[in-house]
């Protein structure tokens, strides 16, 4: 039977097992979106096409599934790319679908057009450019498995609008076959005993977790390998909740706004295992003075994140979890000597804990007016341990890293790499589209939640009780502290002047608002929230003028920081 | 240093873009790149001609390889192998160096392909340093147009790539 384009792309989602897409309609999707209503895949309707993208990420980093995407030609297209790009820098596997003009119009500035293929280029793993209706099942298949495979990452696949009325047979091919990409996901043996010597000589290992830890699902095996070697455990903000933040061993978050223990760890360690993670700047600080004294051991499955920034003594490329199973396994093996090796630990313990006493993660707090801090503090005290944290971009994100415990895998969702103001809120969306049933809080700041405040529709649309922390300090904070405290307090355009009624915004579109000024009331805000049916926004008038401490200034090394 | 690395890739719409927007977006320098289809008419063969140290070489090889088009790449760097580039000039004459023309022409076995009372244009083949050579003679007569088409490589030895 032949099937048109439109058919044929929903025939081969649901093939893929795609339950719920997250879109915009338009002129050059208008075919898609008639044969959706007589297909089971789900849509979600955003209400701007950087949030259906987010909301895709997020929808993603909490299943691990292939987020998918749809938006039309031109203007919906070029929409998406924030969202594209803040999954590309943080490898979220992802299919964005885009509308385009017919294919005897591209080219010719046709209404609505944009050369999606060159401008999406740099921020994709891959892009398609379907001109035949024959190649789509082909294209989609090859998309999805591209986006989940290797090192995940977006793929965006621009569908003309003639293509998508074009007729053809379906059938769903069920190999993959392309001959310039096989990731490589079975970590060297050879390199892999050579991983567990050198873990069994050092005495002051580090195990620094990136969002691979994450990607592969290695959170028990990363346990397992910490717990038997004694390896304290430092994340990066990808890295968070892929090991409790709980554990005795857990050091924290290290880098420009990591514990001073994690930074004082790292740089007097003379082991660095190096798992899933990428050593960006903002982790490293000032190169010449990260982990002088250490050996390091980099497991990444791209090639090209080795030694790109650093110098690498023992390069592993692989799946890490495959990495981790394979070095478990050595490890396993030599029973005897990993107990001399973790007896040995203790001095390193002993130092690590005087770091840990002489500077804790701590704040001043104060009676009289609401500290950032404390309400995150609280939120931890009263949210579930499987609750999924959502944050924006600045003070209030860095805040979430420092004070709340990430206790279960997959429950912190932020844009790291590309650190993108307005992801929180539409991420939110698509985590709870995917957990109806759990607690999804978005932290966000009033700057960030007004880049796309206006998914608070979609939220009451969908019924989606997504919970909305505002840390309001009429500031775009962490620029003004940078201004402050590098740019002598001048802040230039970083004071949100006009003060906003985000309870008044909230209740305009039919959520629930709250908020409070006073310390004795947050408890109560936040308890009342979680108690309402529905999305609620919880505002706090914070402390305008706090600062995200420590802080290594840019540039400088990781035991440069400045305290609190 | 100078590298010379051939890639191999898809046959396919706009992969030239994708090689030359990394080169791009990555700050990776090209000095020259020559592409046309393989001895499978499904594989493009690039010539790609760049520079930097072995940190660099060694990020661009892995980049390259990142590509999903991308089906093999060959490092040139510290192999042996035969360089070819072929110039067209365009040489304004007179009387009074016709002759000299033709002399440079034959001792660096170029071909005059077209021939005007008042031009000569050569077709020169050789490594870059042979068409250099000859520019700088052929500079002072009179060059009015040169086109170069960036050197094509190939391994020495009876080792081949297939499909390449």
């Amino acid at each position: 039977m032949k099937l048109t384009g439109s058919k044929i792309l929903l025939e081969c989602l649901a093939l893929e097992g795609v339950e719920t897409i997250f879109g915009y309609p338009g002129g050059t999707v208008i075919n898609i979106y008639n044969d959706l209503m007589d297909s089971p895949v789900k849509h979600v309707l955003t209400r701007h096409e950087q949030a259906a993208v987010h909301a895709a990420d997020g929808y993603a980093r909490a299943t691990g599934k292939v987020g998918v995407a749809l938006a039309t030609s031109g203007p919906g297209a070029t929409n998406t790319i924030t969202g594209i790009a803040t999954a590309y820098m943080d490898s979220i596997p992802m299919v964005v679908i885009s509308g385009q003009v017919p294919t005897p119009l591209i080219g010719n500035d046709a209404f609505q057009e944009a050369d999606i293929m060159g401008i999406t280029r740099p921020v994709t793993k891959h892009n398609y450019l379907v001109r035949d209706v024959k190649e789509l099942p082909k294209i989609i298949k090859q998309a999805f498995y591209i986006a989940r495979t290797g090192r995940p990452g977006p793929v965006v696949v621009d569908l003309p609008k003639d293509v998508q009325m074009d007729e053809a047979t379906f059938e769903y091919p069920d190999k993959v076959e392309l001959r310039g990409y096989k990731p490589n996901y079975s970590g060297n043996l050879r390199m892999i005993k050579k991983a567990a010597s050198m873990i069994l000589a050092a005495k002051k290992p580090v195990l620094y977790v990136g969002g691979g830890a994450t990607l592969t699902d290695a959170h028990a095996e990363l346990m397992e390998l910490a717990e038997l070697t004694q390896a304290p455990v430092t994340t990066t903000l990808m890295g968070m909740a892929s090991f409790p933040t709980t554990h005795p061993l857990s050091l924290g978050m290290l880098g420009m706004h990591g514990t001073y223990y994690a930074n004082m760890a790292v740089t007097n360690s003379d082991l660095l295992i190096a798992l899933g993670a990428r050593f960006d700047d903002r982790v490293t600080g000032k190169i010449a003075t990260f982990a002088p004294n250490a050996k390091i051991i980099h497991v990444d499955i791209d090639p090209t994140s080795i030694k790109k920034n650093v110098r690498v003594d023992l390069p592993i490329v692989g799946d890490l979890r495959d990495v981790l199973k394979k070095l478990l396994k050595q490890l396993g093996e030599k029973e005897n000597e990993v107990k001399t090796t973790v007896d040995g630990l203790q001095p390193w313990h002993d130092e690590i804990t005087e770091w840990r006493e002489k500077h804790p993660m701590s704040y001043k707090a104060s009676k009289s007016v609401i500290k950032p801090q404390y309400v995150i503090e609280k939120l931890r005290e009263l949210s579930n341990d499987d609750a999924i944290v959502t944050t924006e971009v600045g003070q209030h994100q860095m805040w979430a890293a420092q004070f709340f415990d990430f206790i279960q895998p997959r429950t912190f969702l932020s844009s790291g790499g590309l650190g993108t103001m307005g992801y929180g809120l539409p991420a939110a969306l698509g985590a709870q589209v995917a957990f109806p049933k759990r607690q999804v809080i978005d932290i966000s700041g009033d700057g960030s939640f007004q880049m796309n405040s206006q998914e608070l529709a979609t939220l009451v649309q969908y019924r989606l009780p997504v919970k909305i922390v505002i840390l309001n300090n009429n500031f775009l904070g962490m620029v003004r502290q940078w201004q402050q405290l590098f740019f002598d307090k001048r802040y230039s355009q970083t004071c949100m002047e006009l003060p906003i009624d985000f309870v008044k915004l909230a209740e305009a579109y039919g959520a629930t608002g709250l908020r409070t000024s006073k310390v004795d009331e947050v408890e109560d805000v936040i308890k009342k929230a979680f108690e309402t049916d529905g999305p609620v926004i919880m505002e706090f008038k914070v402390a305008r003028e706090e600062n995200v401490l420590p802080m290594v200034p840019a540039g400088a090394g990781l035991n440069e920081m400045v305290l609190g | 240093m100078r590298h010379t690395i051939s890639v191999l890739v898809e046959n396919e719409f706009g992969v030239l873009s994708r090689v030359s927007g990394l080169f791009s977006g990555r700050g990776f320098n090209i000095e020259s790149l020559s592409v046309a289809p393989a001895l499978d008419p499904t594989i493009s063969r690039m010539t790609i001609v760049t520079s930097g140290d072995d940190n660099v070489l060694e990020q661009i090889v892995k980049q390259l390889n990142k590509l999903i088009d991308t089906i093999k790449i060959i490092d040139f760097t510290g192999e042996d192998f035969v360089e070819r580039e072929m110039a067209l000039v365009k040489i304004a004459c007179e009387d009074r160096n016709r002759a000299e023309i033709l002399r440079i022409c034959d001792i660096f076995r170029g071909k005059v392909v077209d021939v005007t009372p008042k031009s000569y244009t050569m077709e020169v083949t050789g490594a870059p340093a042979k068409i250099d050579a000859v520019m700088n003679l052929l500079q002072p007569l009179g060059v009015k147009e040169l086109v170069r088409t960036g050197p094509v490589v190939i391994g020495r030895g009876p080792k081949g790539w297939k499909s390449a």
